[in-house]
């Protein structure tokens, strides 16, 4: 065992650096370090900074045009970019879909759809939820039939928590092509153009304010039967297969760092009785014992990712990772609430886009309490909390838990 | 011992539930949070008339209620409904602090305020002050028969609605000194006085609040000078267990939804209920929503008692609401999965209410040290 890093990934690490120091605009850094919203332009802006430097797919194999890193090489760029506050990759398109593609796709939809998504063509979301089945996937409803010609699928139904819809023109779909069978056994894995006729996307309003996830409504939509993944009524393992994926990217060690860093700063400018806030010890307590957590967390998600990669698939660990990962960020929100004091009230949108107000405080701590709430969604989304601990518990105990 | 309401208070609290059950739902209120002002002047008039404003005020003052009980009685039903109105600012601290320190003039604005007619709003907490009432850098310089105000007043809310701010301010002594702050009654429109307005994240507004070379005649203070931390410190335990007492109504409804919701939302064939991951974690929030309801009666019970007594019991209340809020709201809306987080469904905001009140008068953590040192002194 040897824990301390290679010549070749400091190297690795310097190089990152460098990029992101030359590359990396200050007006972006400066936005995601104040916790204001990308958009879709600065998100597209940043895609293809990445691509230009054959960057944008650390997970895809070279064949495809990907990086192909290893997992410590990922883990080193995930720490540096959260560490420079550099976007974080919009993942639907790049890290859960493409390597269903990979391994299921046809050779002709690798080929269409791969380096359009590399040259920032397509911006993809997921419709996997609907309003009945949210923990219970499998029970969707949404319905695709195959016209007399056998050319097209007839899509009705409806989609729900679809982040970032808003700004999507594809999405990829879980949908019901035989109603006959048991559940998981009818589902096929459908690619849809959101210019179709027939689809209408609605904003869902989220509590911190935020405009960032949508419902998703098909009536009669024509779907081109070249846009099946895989065989019909198999989706349910490319499903499943592409939520392991999801998972892994949940454990957010590099956000938790930034988010540490953030708890810091606020403390040491936040006064209590008449000191830094940082120096009060039950604070710096708290703040200790997370920082605890986060170190042995860090490790743990080298240890499963680097096991993952040489070869065995990411099962029970990655809903570990998903369920440590996300109690850290929580709590790192949650400290981050309690250090900003009185300033953690107001509302965040207006203080963030701070057209009528320069922000209220001096330490930019304005939208703390918000990004608390908007990120209790991480226990939720992505299979939640309760549902990766049942997972855990069958895996280690067998059918009975 | 009895745990029972009194039967004015019993009336207080039907008539007022009632009144909030039929004119304060979610989608009204939705749209009160969503307006310039932040609050409707038809529900506060409403309020008032109903004399929830009057029960917060005893009969010296021209109240009929004023105690610990009353105040819990009333806010815990503001709670439960999620009322973004500002009763605390006005009633419990502007005006509680006027009608304790006021001389007979200044009380005149009590009647007014009982009535809905006034609002005011308490300037104290400043940019570096957290949570510390005695950390006032804010400066009262006499002159002549004038007094001049300047500095800079954190997050006051309710400050754009107000017709008076009772600003504190320092006549003698350093930031951290309990002697030498004095309170001033000072009319919002008053030279020198500008706001910086936002809104408030749980609802409502606040501003912050530049003081420059404000000039006020000497009658404007409040009792006498130099000597205010005391009755500050007393209004500040009234609003904590104003705070702990919507808190814990708060807390009712967001179990109320959760309970139901857990027995209506149906995944993997039968209600999510069933599970037992769920089913003994709504059970933790039931037995903690019984210890919150105790640590608020103690506290309120309290708030007439001598003073190490008083602030024990109220720094033992804020800290345990906090802890216990937190719990509940989390789970609240984890248990709910998706749903929970949108800005339109009733337990988002209460949710938000519960988590932010933690944010007032100090957090769990500046209670619990409060706590720790109270019992050493
Ligand atoms: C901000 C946000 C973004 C999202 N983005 C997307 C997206 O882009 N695409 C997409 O398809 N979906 C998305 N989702 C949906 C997300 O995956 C679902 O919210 C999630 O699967 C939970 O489903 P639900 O909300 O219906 O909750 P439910 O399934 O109704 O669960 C409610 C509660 O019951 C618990 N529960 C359910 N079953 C069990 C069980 N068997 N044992 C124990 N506990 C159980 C849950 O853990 C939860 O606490 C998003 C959700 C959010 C909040
Ligand atoms: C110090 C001591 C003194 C005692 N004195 C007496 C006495 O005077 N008279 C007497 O009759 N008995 C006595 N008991 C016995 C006591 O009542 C039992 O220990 C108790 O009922 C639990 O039974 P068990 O130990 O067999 O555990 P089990 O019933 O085997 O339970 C093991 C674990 O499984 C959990 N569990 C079981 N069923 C469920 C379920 N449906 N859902 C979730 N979790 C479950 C339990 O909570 C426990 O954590 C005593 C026990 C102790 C330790």
């Amino acid at each position: 065992m040897d824990l301390s890093y290679s010549d070749e990934e400091k190297a690795f690490r310097a190089e990152v650096r460098a990029f992101l120091e030359e590359k990396l605009p200050k007006e972006m850094s400066d936005k995601i370090r104040k916790g204001e919203e990308l958009g879709k332009d600065g998100q597209e802006q940043w895609h293809a900074i990445l691509n230009a430097q054959g960057w944008l797919a650390p997970n895809w194999p070279k064949k495809f045009g990907g990086a192909e890193w290893n997992a410590v090489q990922r883990h080193i760029f995930e720490e540096e970019a959260a560490a420079a506050y550099a976007p974080r990759i919009v993942p639907f398109g790049l890290s859960m879909l493409a390597p269903v593609l990979q391994k299921f796709g046809s050779q002709e939809q690798n080929d269409y759809w791969l380096p359009r998504l590399l040259a920032g063509e397509d911006w993809w979301c997921q419709g996997y939820s609907e309003p009945g089945a949210g923990s219970d996937l499998a029970s969707l409803k949404t319905e695709a039939v195959l016209n007399d010609e056998g050319t097209h699928y007839i899509v009705n139904g409806q989609k729900t928590w679809t982040t970032l819809g808003q700004h999507a023109n594809m999405i990829f779909c879980l949908v019901r092509t035989d109603k006959t069978v048991k559940q998981q056994e009818g589902i096929s894995f459908l690619l849809i153009d959101m210019e179709t006729p027939g689809v209408e996307v609605r904003p869902i309003i989220l509590l911190d304010g935020t405009h960032e996830v949508n419902e998703v409504w098909f009536s009669d939509v024509k779907v081109p039967v070249e846009n099946l993944v895989g065989k019909e009524n198999e989706g349910w393992t490319y499903a499943k297969y592409l939520l392991t994926h999801e998972r892994t990217n949940i454990a957010g060690v590099g956000f938790s760092q930034a988010g540490l860093t953030a708890v810091k700063r606020i403390a040491r400018a936040e006064m209590s009785g008449g000191k830094p806030l940082m120096q009060n010890p039950h604070f710096a307590a708290r703040v200790a014992q997370v920082e605890i957590d986060l170190m042995a967390m860090s490790t743990t998600n080298l240890r499963i990712v680097s096991k993952a990669a040489a070869g065995a698939a990411p099962g029970v660990e990655s809903s570990m990772l998903k369920v440590k990962g996300t109690i850290i960020r929580q709590e790192i929100n949650d400290l981050a609430r309690r250090a900003a004091g009185a300033y953690a009230m107001p509302f965040a949108s207006e203080a963030i886009e701070g057209s009528n107000l320069a922000l209220p405080d001096p330490l930019n701590a304005g939208p703390v309490a918000a990004q608390y709430f908007n990120n209790r969604k991480l226990s939720i989304f992505g299979g939640s909390n309760e549902i990766q601990r049942q997972i855990i518990a069958k895996t280690t105990m067998g059918g009975g838990a | 011992m009895n745990f029972d309401l009194t039967e004015e208070r019993q009336m207080l609290q039907d008539s007022l539930r009632r009144f909030l059950r039929d004119k304060y739902d979610t989608a009204t209120r939705n749209k009160i949070l969503e307006s310039d002002t932040g609050f409707s002047g038809d529900i506060w008039n409403g309020l008032a008339e109903l004399g929830v404003i009057g029960a917060l005020f005893t009969e010296d003052q021209g109240g009929f209620g004023g105690a610990g009980f009353d105040i819990a009685v009333v806010f815990e039903e503001l709670g439960r409904a999620g009322v973004v109105e500002p009763f605390l600012d006005t009633a419990i601290l502007g005006g509680g602090l006027i009608a304790d320190l006021g001389n007979e003039d200044q009380q005149a604005h009590v009647e007014e305020l009982i009535g809905g007619a006034l609002q005011v709003a308490f300037a104290h907490g400043e940019p570096t002050s957290r949570y510390d009432l005695n950390q006032v850098t804010s400066t009262a310089k006499v002159d002549g028969d004038n007094v001049v105000l300047n500095g800079r007043k954190a997050v006051v809310v309710n400050a754009e609605n107000a017709d008076m701010l009772i600003v504190s301010a320092r006549e003698s002594g350093e930031a951290g000194d309990e002697n030498g702050i004095s309170l001033f009654l000072v009319p919002a429109d008053t030279k020198g006085i500008t706001l910086q307005g936002y809104a408030l994240l749980a609802g409502g507004r606040a501003a912050e609040v530049t003081l420059d070379d404000v000039t006020v005649p000497a009658s404007a203070r409040l009792g006498e000078a130099g000597k205010a931390f005391k009755a500050i410190e007393a209004r500040v335990a009234a609003a904590n267990v104003a705070i702990c007492a919507e808190t814990l109504g708060a807390m009712e409804t967001a179990t109320r939804l959760t309970r139901e919701y857990l027995m209506t939302r149906k995944q993997f064939g039968k209600p999510i209920g069933t599970f037992q991951a769920l089913a003994h974690r709504m059970s933790d929030l039931l037995i903690e929503m019984e210890q919150a309801r105790s640590a608020v009666i103690v506290a309120a019970g309290n708030l007439e008692a001598e003073y190490k007594a008083r602030e024990t019991h109220i720094s033992a209340a804020k800290n345990l609401l906090g802890r216990a809020g937190r719990l509940v709201a989390e789970d609240s809306i984890q248990m709910h999965g998706g749903i929970a987080m949108t800005q339109e469904y009733e337990l988002a905001h209460i949710a938000k209410r519960i988590i932010m009140a933690d944010h007032r008068f100090g957090d769990t953590d500046h209670h619990l040290e409060r706590f720790i040192a109270l019992a050493a002194a």
